[in-house]
C-alpha cells in the first residue's frame, strides 16, 4: 500500500464516520446540492454543516465547485465505489468458505434426502 | 444454493451473509466446533488452512495457518467471544506471527455466527465487522485472499444494489 492510498483509506474511513456526513454523502449522490440547501436539512449552524462538507470534500469523496455566491456539492461515485470494492472483496472470500462448507455437508449425505 | 443474501453496509463497514443449508443446526454447528471439518473449507482452495489450537470457549483462541502453493504459511487465529452451541458463535477474527500469537498492529475484524433451525434444514447469518476502511484496505494488500475469487464477476451486480 502506497503511503497515497493509506491516507485515503484513512479520509474515507474518517468522512463516513459520522452520520450527519454519511447522510450529506447520501444527498449529494443523487445530485448536486448548494450547502445552502444542504443546510436546512439539519438542526446545526450552516457553519457547522460547511465543516461537514470540508472533510467530506477532503476525503475525496464530495466535490465542490462555485458558482456566483454559491458553493455547489456532488458526490463522486468513484470515490464512493473504491470503498464498495474494499467491502465486496471480502465478501468473495466468505462466498467461497460457504462452497466450501456446502461441499463438506454435501459428502456426508446421511443427515436427510435432499440436495 | 445456499447463499441467499449479502448484505453489504459501507456506513458500518459490515458484511451479513445469510446462508440455507439442508442439515441441523446441530450439523451445521459441527463445521466450526470440529477442528478437522473447520480447516476443509476455512481457506481458500489454493490455501488450505491447518487448524492447530482449538479451544472454542469463552476467551479460548483457535489458532491456524494457511499454506499457499508456494508453501508460504499465512497463520491467523480467533479469540472466542461467545459461544452458545449449536447457535451462536461471535469471535475476534486475527493475523497471527509464526508463533500463532495475535500481532496487534495488524487489521482484525469481529465474526458473530447465528444458526437457527429452519423448515428445511438450518439458517446461517454471518456478521463481519471491520473496525476501519483502513484495515479491509490493509488485509486486501497483504494479499491473503487472492486466488478465492470464485464469485468475482458478482461485483458489479453487488456495487450497483
Amino acid at each position: 500500500m502506497t503511503p497515497t492510498d493509506e491516507k485515503a483509506a484513512n479520509a474515507f474511513f474518517h468522512a463516513l464516520s459520522d452520520s450527519t456526513r454519511r447522510d450529506i454523502l447520501r444527498r449529494v449522490l443523487a445530485g448536486e446540492h448548494s450547502v445552502t440547501a444542504l443546510a436546512e436539512h439539519y438542526p446545526m449552524s450552516f457553519a457547522a454543516v460547511q465543516k461537514h462538507v470540508a472533510v467530506l470534500e477532503r476525503s475525496g469523496l464530495v466535490t465542490k465547485r462555485r458558482s456566483g455566491r454559491e458553493s455547489l456539492a456532488s458526490g463522486d461515485v468513484e470515490a464512493v465505489r473504491a470503498v464498495a470494492t474494499m467491502l465486496a472483496e471480502f465478501e468473495d472470500v466468505w462466498r467461497g468458505r460457504v462452497e466450501g462448507i456446502d461441499a463438506l455437508l454435501a459428502r456426508d449425505d446421511t443427515t436427510d434426502g435432499t440436495s | 444454493m445456499p447463499l441467499t443474501d449479502v448484505t453489504t453496509d459501507i456506513d458500518n463497514r459490515t458484511i451479513v451473509m445469510t446462508c440455507d443449508f439442508p442439515v441441523s443446526p446441530e450439523r451445521l454447528w459441527q463445521v466450526w466446533a470440529d477442528p478437522r471439518q473447520l480447516e476443509q473449507w476455512w481457506g481458500p482452495e489454493s490455501h488450505p488452512a491447518t487448524v492447530t489450537e482449538h479451544d472454542l470457549t469463552p476467551g479460548g483462541l483457535v489458532k491456524y495457518h494457511m499454506t499457499g502453493p508456494d508453501g508460504q504459511r499465512f497463520p491467523g487465529g480467533w479469540e472466542v467471544i461467545a459461544v452458545e452451541a449449536p447457535h451462536r458463535l461471535e469471535v475476534r477474527d486475527f493475523f497471527a506471527d509464526a508463533d500463532g500469537n495475535p500481532v496487534e498492529s495488524a487489521p482484525e475484524s469481529r465474526i458473530v455466527i447465528e444458526i437457527t433451525a429452519t423448515e428445511d434444514g438450518s439458517r446461517m447469518v454471518n456478521t463481519s465487522t471491520w473496525e476501519s476502511v483502513e484495515a479491509m484496505q490493509q488485509v486486501l494488500d497483504m494479499g491473503v485472499i487472492e486466488g478465492s475469487s470464485s464469485a468475482i464477476g458478482q461485483l458489479d451486480a453487488l456495487l450497483a444494489a
